[in-house]
């Protein structure tokens, strides 16, 4: 008799489990396409605080190359790269990195380097840090990276590449040392993977269309 | 009849506010209310969730055994949550971003559980229905006024970032309210929140007394309260 009881409360139990499951994966399949297109707008806008338009002359958005190096781009997926030309040279490369090990999961950036090595610009595009101490990675709460802006792999050296507390030469913020932490290492990183594969970035100068399903 | 739906609504925007009264759901009230499109819009989402979670939990309430009734509200008001988040960064995707983690942290609201445990999981539908209607509105109230008063102090404006709720048309409602204002950090940083909500608490509870006050003041020949225990 007891047992009949458990075995029924603990069906029941899944059966909730299993509906609930449902109604989310529906949901979550019936909004996918939309939340995607969402990104992607914010990403286009996010593209050109960084490298103005006036810089490049050909179709950033769709002159992408998927790039996977989980050890310094942080993902085991095929990550973006949108590269810049001007005239048909190479003017700047935007990498979609993703910095695996902030205080809350991981935190989505972008990364423009010139030609040249030296940084343009980063934006985090998303994140889940801290309100109010993380989250002055954000563009919009503090001016912090700005700190990066014309950094590259010599400058400063390899000893500064740190935040702060660690010896180097990026700002903590108050309460919140991990999360800069891991985006300063995934800057970095970023700059160490464009100056191995420079040439390999800005291969393929013909955007086809074949490499626009990543 | 009539009175037991008003005292679901006086409960749930007055005298038992989970905000004010209950002080459940800090957490996301205290972090989120910088300013009154924040508090909107968290009010908004919990408000639905509290609706939802509280419909589902009175429909379900007969059926399931009282051992595993709070898991199976967890398993509830988790997907609602979680279908209210997909939503959102759907169709409001520039105020997901700033609202972001606190719209996952609805589930651990314990308004909404409690709302699930004392009330919908004893009471018919529509009273569950209007209790969250209530309960939700009266957060909600706190969400925007606690916002309005740390974005006003703080910032010198009200209904700044309209837009990211409204679409771009609606910029036009942002007020700013001193020009040139420096901003007073303080309002916006998480001290402001505790200040303000003390400030509120504490008004609410003074305008409480006056009213008791003049009740008890009132001519002796008037009846106080025409049906007790309704």
């Amino acid at each position: 008799m007891l047992f009949r009881h458990m075995t029924f409360t603990a069906l029941m139990l899944g059966a909730f489990a299993i509906i609930a499951t449902t109604v989310v994966s529906l949901v979550n399949w019936q909004t996918q396409p939309r939340i995607a297109e969402n990104e992607r707008r914010a990403i286009m806008e996010n593209l050109n605080s960084l490298v103005p338009a006036t810089q490049y002359d050909n179709d950033l958005v769709n002159d992408t190359l998927a790039v996977t190096d989980p050890l310094l781009l942080g993902s085991k997926k095929p990550l973006t790269v949108y590269r810049a030309r001007r005239n048909g040279q190479p003017v700047a490369a935007v990498f979609t990195v993703i910095a695996p090990d902030g205080y809350n999961g991981a935190i989505k950036l972008l990364v423009a380097i010139h030609y040249d090595g030296i940084i343009a610009g980063v934006r985090v595009v998303g994140h889940k840090e801290t309100p109010g101490l993380g989250d002055a990675i954000d563009v919009d709460r503090s001016d912090w990276v700005f700190s990066f802006n014309g950094r590259s792999l010599s400058n400063p050296t390899v000893k500064g590449w740190h935040v702060k507390k660690d010896g180097g030469v990026f700002d903590q913020f108050t309460g919140a040392t991990i999360t800069p932490r891991a985006i300063v290492k995934a800057v970095y990183n970023s700059l160490k993977y464009f100056s191995a594969h420079r040439d390999q970035v800005f291969a393929n100068p013909t955007p086809t269309t074949a490499e626009e399903d990543s | 009849m009539n009175d037991a739906y008003r005292k679901i609504a006086m409960d749930g925007l007055w005298s038992n506010n989970p905000a004010l009264v209950q002080i459940l759901g800090l957490c996301p009230l205290l972090a989120v209310t910088s300013t009154v499109i924040n508090g909107l819009g968290l009010g908004i989402a919990t408000l639905a969730t509290l609706v939802l979670s509280n419909v589902a939990v009175s429909l379900i309430r007969d059926y399931v055994n009282p051992e595993i009734r709070i898991p199976v509200f967890v398993i509830i008001i988790a997907a609602i949550v979680t279908v209210v988040e997909l939503i959102m960064q759907a169709y409001f995707y520039d105020l997901y971003l700033i609202l972001g983690l606190f719209i996952s942290l609805i589930t651990t609201n314990c308004a909404i559980i409690a709302r699930a445990e004392a009330f919908a999981s004893k009471n018919t539908v529509f009273k569950s229905f209007l209790d969250g209607l209530m309960m939700g509105l009266g957060f909600l109230a706190v969400l925007v006024t606690l916002g309005a008063m740390r974005e006003l102090i703080g910032r010198g404006t009200l209904l700044a970032d309209a837009h990211l709720m409204f679409g771009d048309t609606a910029r036009w409602i942002t007020i700013t309210v001193i020009d040139d204002y420096r901003g007073f950090l303080l309002a916006v940083l998480p001290p402001g929140a505790f200040i303000g909500l003390g400030l509120l608490i504490a008004a609410k509870n003074a305008l409480n007394a006056r009213l008791e006050s003049k009740t008890a003041a009132a001519p002796l020949g008037e009846p106080l309260t025409s049906t007790p225990g309704a």
